[in-house]
């Protein structure tokens, strides 16, 4: 989008209406904590169908966007709308996996209990749980190979493990946009691998896949779409495209070595 | 005398003091949860002390109107006032300076409290408040109770324990996963002062039977000792309901087996009572399952080193390790392992090879963190983290025999 264009605004924003029916799209988000922006004006259009990745330094605002998005912070300013209207109203196509640290793992809950909190909103207020939420729930356990834990104290559950069942959970909403803050920080191997595949599969089913990202190596073999940034959005679109290494140079500043660019899988010069 | 309070055959007042007591308990105790899992027990303990400067308050007000200083709803609706104050003042301090929030509970609570002793004694002095009655707000009592009283208590704990169970679904996401819960477009900051308003409710009502320095144990007690026998928290809120209102319903007969002994601390004895026996006798947390497991695990490391020792073809010296050996039927009397002994042996070292690849290998630490050298790693990884790790270490290595 050029900065300088001779269109009326008029113009520019029926252009963007399209754009606006997308799973997410955020225009000029800003956040800042205290005085510091730790988003700084990013539009993005997230692509229906796709996988797409979020990635950049640390700091660099990647779960803050996120969370803004879905009201968990406070934007100063900004336009945030999903599949058309106003994201408030949207909540129940949207799952959001948060971060595992996120929560204390103490807590007195069943790897099923937390499951069935996916689907609260089917179990009402007072609504029983009944057999067939119970099946459903743990078709969603079977979906991230975790069967077997499902009457498990949560707090006896490896990293990986936490991460499936967050997942799981996830999984229950039966959403259309799946928002994930780093699922694969600190999982081991095989629950990274569990987790892309479920990820593939809701692609392939039509649905919208968006992850906080912090691992460049891996970022062209998982995703089709990616959106680079610190504070500010440096680019966005297929990783072919933009996974670039001036794109890269640019979003990493001296942090990311020129030979490390180079060995990156998918990022041509 | 206690068994009659305790049977309730102490006069239909007597037994309506002790019904309401009861259900408070249980009230305290289910609310009580919810403000222990959200790890903010200690601001109770601010709303209770800052109820008095409202009782004061609203004492002074009644009799300069001409009432009777001492109608409790008029008494309950100043110390809920000022209880209101007290909260917004931590929150505010808690909000907008970079006071952490135990510091603002410590402040608010203590200023409250002065205050509300001030105004108390001012009304010691006054003709009028002499029989007040006002200080049994601090421990409480239920002696010469009145029946309305003893109806709005009941009443009150009864609408607290209503809603409170109506709203357990949003208020266990908003206590487990406060993030997850705003993206399902929970009203969060609103549950969590609904949250505070029920704590206060119970606050309020619980100022003449429980007395506002001890009403806070009635809020966490229970919770705390409901948690050490249960890992659901849908049976951890309804325990600790159980465990209230046991408390409450024990500590009022008792109290009212002899004259001047004051409620509150009765109540709060049964419970400390309660909580005792939860840590030393519940399964799983409980201080005496912890001792038979350790036991449990010492013999399991003994056994874990023969099956080792057979692995490696060493000897085995220790006594214990080869008679739970030969009492599993796993070596001969002579030492020799038997058939059975051998391919236990052999699953032994297959595992520690996996747990050594586990505990190389990143991404892995809660699970590794399990690793105490004798749980066998199936019961710890999913079937395809096993197979992971066995791919990386290769097929299973035979064993000397």
């Amino acid at each position: 989008m050029s900065a300088l264009s001779l269109v009326p605004n008029a113009d520019r924003v029926a252009a963007d209406a399209a754009a606006l029916r997308a799973p997410l799209a955020i225009r000029g988000l800003t956040v800042s904590y205290g005085q510091q922006p730790a988003v700084f004006s990013v539009d993005m259009t997230l692509r229906a169908g796709a996988m797409t990745a979020i990635v950049g330094p640390n700091g660099a605002g990647k779960s803050t966007l996120m969370k803004a998005a879905l009201g968990i912070v406070t934007p100063l300013s900004g336009r945030i709308t999903a599949f058309g209207a106003p994201v408030e109203l949207q909540r129940h196509r949207i799952a959001y996996v948060p971060q595992r640290a996120s929560v204390d793992w103490d807590f007195p809950a069943r790897v099923i209990d937390v499951v069935l909190m996916g689907m609260y909103r089917d179990l009402g207020l007072l609504g029983r749980v009944r057999a067939h939420h119970r099946d459903f729930a743990r078709d969603c356990l079977d979906r991230v190979g975790m069967t077997d834990f499902a009457d498990r104290q949560i707090g006896q559950l490896s990293g990986g493990q936490q991460q499936r069942v967050f997942l799981a959970r996830a999984l229950a909403q039966n959403a259309d946009l799946y928002m994930l803050d780093e699922p694969f920080a600190g999982v081991d191997a095989a629950t990274e691998k569990a987790i892309i595949a479920v990820l593939k599969g809701l692609r392939d089913e039509g649905r919208t896949v968006l992850v906080v990202h912090h691992d460049l190596a891996t970022v062209a073999e998982y995703f089709d779409d990616v959106l680079l940034i610190a504070t500010r959005k440096v680019a966005e679109g297929p990783v072919t495209q933009v996974f670039t290494a001036d794109n890269l140079q640019a979003t990493y500043g001296g942090r990311l070595a020129t030979q490390q660019i180079d060995r990156l899988p998918g990022a041509g010069a | 005398m206690l068994w009659e309070a305790l049977t309730l055959q102490l006069g239909y007042n007597a037994t309506l003091v002790t019904v309401g007591a009861a259900l408070l308990g249980f009230a305290a105790g289910v609310t009580g949860t919810f403000l222990f899992l959200r790890k903010r027990a200690l601001v109770s303990d601010a709303i209770s002390h800052a109820t008095l400067p409202g009782v004061g308050l609203a004492f002074l007000a009644m009799v300069a109107l001409g009432g009777d200083g001492r109608n409790l709803a008029g008494l309950l609706i100043g110390s809920a006032l000022s209880a209101w104050v007290g909260l917004l003042a931590v929150s505010f301090l808690t909000r907008r300076t970079r006071l952490a929030e135990d510091a603002a509970i410590g402040a608010v609570l203590s200023v409250f409290f002065g205050f509300g002793i001030v105004l108390l004694t001012v009304i010691q002095s006054l003709g009028a408040g002499r029989q007040a009655g006002l200080e049994d707000f601090l421990l409480g009592s239920t002696a010469g109770m009145l029946r309305a009283d003893a109806l709005l208590i009941a009443g009150g704990g009864a609408l607290v324990l209503a809603v409170v169970l109506a709203l357990r679904r949003p208020l266990t996401l908003v206590t487990f996963d406060p993030d997850y819960a705003v993206a399902r477009g929970l009203p969060v900051a609103r549950l969590d002062l609904l949250m505070m308003g029920l704590v206060m409710a119970v606050t309020v009502i619980g100022l003449k039977v429980v007395g506002l320095i001890l009403i806070v144990a009635l809020l966490i007690i229970p919770p705390v000792a409901a948690r050490f026998w249960s890992d659901r928290s849908d049976h951890v809120v309804l325990l600790s309901g159980a465990i209230g209102a046991v408390s409450a319903w024990v500590g009022a007969a008792l109290s009212a087996t002899a004259p001047n002994l004051p409620t509150g601390p009765m109540i709060v004895l049964t419970a400390f009572a309660i909580f005792a026996l939860s840590l030393l006798a519940a399964p799983g947390r409980g201080v005496l399952a912890a001792a038979l497991r350790q036991n449990r695990f010492r013999r399991r490391v003994h056994m874990r080193q023969g099956l080792l020792a057979l692995a490696h073809g060493q000897p085995i010296y220790e006594g214990l390790t080869l008679r739970l050996l030969q009492h599993a039927g796993l070596v001969r009397p002579d030492g020799v392992p038997t058939e059975a002994g051998q391919a236990r042996a052999a699953r032994a070292l297959r595992d520690e090879a996996r747990w050594a690849e586990l505990r190389a290998g990143p991404g892995n630490e809660a699970a590794a963190a399990l690793h105490d050298g004798v749980r066998d790693i199936e019961t710890v990884l999913t079937q395809d983290q096993i197979a992971e790790i066995d791919r990386r270490i290769g097929g299973p290595r035979g064993v000397p025999g």
